[in-house]
């Protein structure tokens, strides 16, 4: 994918979004650090752009919550920030990639701590599959057939697969 | 070279420079963690934290057992008043007897020191100090850096005046070592009966007087007066301590505007700092207490849950 796909998935995923919801009414956009944070960020101003509506956005770090503590080095990388009540909200979770499903795992025990959201949807730019938990996007940009051992890059300017260098 | 994070916690030598910076952007994440609807993460589920605390302590006891709850660890209670020690039982039994319930980590007051660092010897789980007679007192230096962090931008170039009972203070030890360690400018201010003879190789400024220093500082950090050690003689009285070395109402007005009065608690109102000067918004007392609660976290997490470095992460999708 190249920057202007990327851009292209980004817009379809907001329109979706919006059709889903039938609107923005109690929309909340929350980005997982890091690598969500920036497609949350392109989303919430799509959403604008075509809605007229700017939907609260909040980042999540979900290092406290992994299930894999204590298995490798885990620091975490920026600090939380959602400064609202999710109580009633329809949150979703945007995220860069989609792989073990791990994280968003993790990311939905994290947002219990904000309160009890009404639906919790996920947004990923890439699903590159290899599932270990029964977890799955609602709105994906693109499915990406994909090595265990292969690494996904998603960012503004395009997803790279690299080999994870043993 | 030595791993990082280090296994125990006894002296702030154990984090150095980066350490402390690492305690302080962990500490960030915790304060965020202290402020949600629910301030609880599972982090260290099925861990356990026993306090093993030899001498009286409030905040510093009540600190890490919450900081450990709020990790989700379990918590072993031990205070020597209702414990075997009133038997006779040696500090060495007691280590072995808790470490044998399988503790994560033992969190140490002694009022000797060296004692934490004994304590690593007589067990495989990870020590932290508390409070080591007047060697150490590690986190109450971290959360008192991540306070001048949080109010005044870094502790980096800060002067920082640190005022009392220089001698019988593991609180300053503690504290020299890290705010120097960060790139302060620390000036320690004493009766000379209460400094240290070690204090000439520290590397510090040393006065006499509080008025001399007071204009030109960020920082005046004040230290308890041990009245317990009264009885030493090396005070004349409480009321001439408090005209040479307090910091007064009148004191506190030649403070440049945006210097913090800091003190690590207990206070005695009125001996080392006015009770007026306490309700100043510049004094950062209770913001001390509140960090340290996050601060004791971070340090938690990084011992128990950071695994000690290997390489950068890979592939975490």
């Amino acid at each position: 994918m190249e920057a202007e796909d990327i851009k292209r998935a980004t817009w379809r995923m907001a329109h979706e979004i919006i059709e889903r919801n039938h609107g923005l009414d109690g929309v909340v956009i929350v980005g997982l650090q890091t690598g969500g944070v920036w497609l949350a960020e392109d989303i919430v101003v799509a959403l604008d752009e075509i809605e007229g509506v700017k939907p609260a956005l909040g980042t999540l770090d979900v290092a406290f919550h992994r299930d894999d503590i204590g298995l490798r080095p885990l620091l975490p990388e920026a600090p939380t920030q959602i400064p609202f009540n999710l109580d009633n909200q329809a949150v979703v979770i945007v995220d860069d990639v989609l792989y073990t499903g791990r994280t968003i795992r993790a990311a939905l025990d994290a947002l219990n701590s904000y309160g009890r959201p009404r639906t919790v949807q996920l947004a990923v730019m890439v699903d590159r599959g290899h599932r270990e938990l029964p977890i799955r996007p609602d709105y994906v940009g693109k499915n990406l057939p994909t090595r265990r051992d292969e690494m996904v890059d998603a960012g503004r300017d395009g997803v790279d697969i690299g080999e994870i260098v043993k | 070279m030595t791993l990082f994070p280090p296994k125990h916690l006894l002296s702030i030598n154990d984090l150095g420079a980066e350490g402390i910076d690492e305690v302080c952007r962990l500490a960030d994440h915790f304060t965020e963690v202290s402020q949600r609807p629910i301030p609880k993460v599972p982090a260290l589920r099925g861990k356990t934290v026993a306090m093993m605390f030899y001498e009286d302590s409030t905040r510093t006891r009540l600190s890490f057992e919450m900081a450990a709850r709020r990790l989700s660890a379990d918590v072993m209670g031990f205070s020597v008043s209702s414990s075997s020690v009133n038997k006779g039982e040696s500090v060495r039994d007691t280590v072995a007897t808790i470490s044998a319930m399988g503790p994560d980590a033992i969190v140490v007051r002694h009022r000797s020191a060296g004692v934490p660092h004994q304590t690593t010897a007589w067990t495989q789980a990870s020590v932290i100090n508390a409070g080591d007679g007047w060697h150490e007192h590690p986190t109450q230096a971290l959360l008192d850096c991540y306070t001048i962090r949080e109010r005044l931008g870094s502790v980096s170039g800060r002067r920082i005046v640190i005022v009392g009972d220089i001698k019988h203070s593991r609180v300053a030890r503690s504290c020299v070592m890290a705010f120097t360690a960060l790139g302060a400018k620390v000036t320690l201010v004493a009766p000379p009966t209460l400094l240290p003879p070690a204090a000439e190789s520290w590397p510090v400024d040393v006065s006499s007087s509080l008025d001399a220093v007071l204009s030109d500082c960020d920082v005046v950090y004040g230290l308890r007066v041990q009245q317990e050690r009264q009885s030493e003689a090396l005070l004349p009285s409480l009321r001439e301590y408090t005209a040479q070395w307090g910091l007064t109402v009148d004191r506190a007005a030649r403070l440049p505007a945006g210097a913090l009065v800091m003190h690590p608690g207990p206070v005695n109102r009125g001996v080392e700092i006015a009770p007026e000067v306490l309700d100043q918004p510049n004094a950062t007392l209770n913001e001390q207490v509140r960090h340290g609660v996050a601060v004791r976290m971070a340090v938690l997490y990084l011992l128990l849950a950071a695994v000690p470095d290997l390489q950068p992460d890979e592939g975490v999708q």
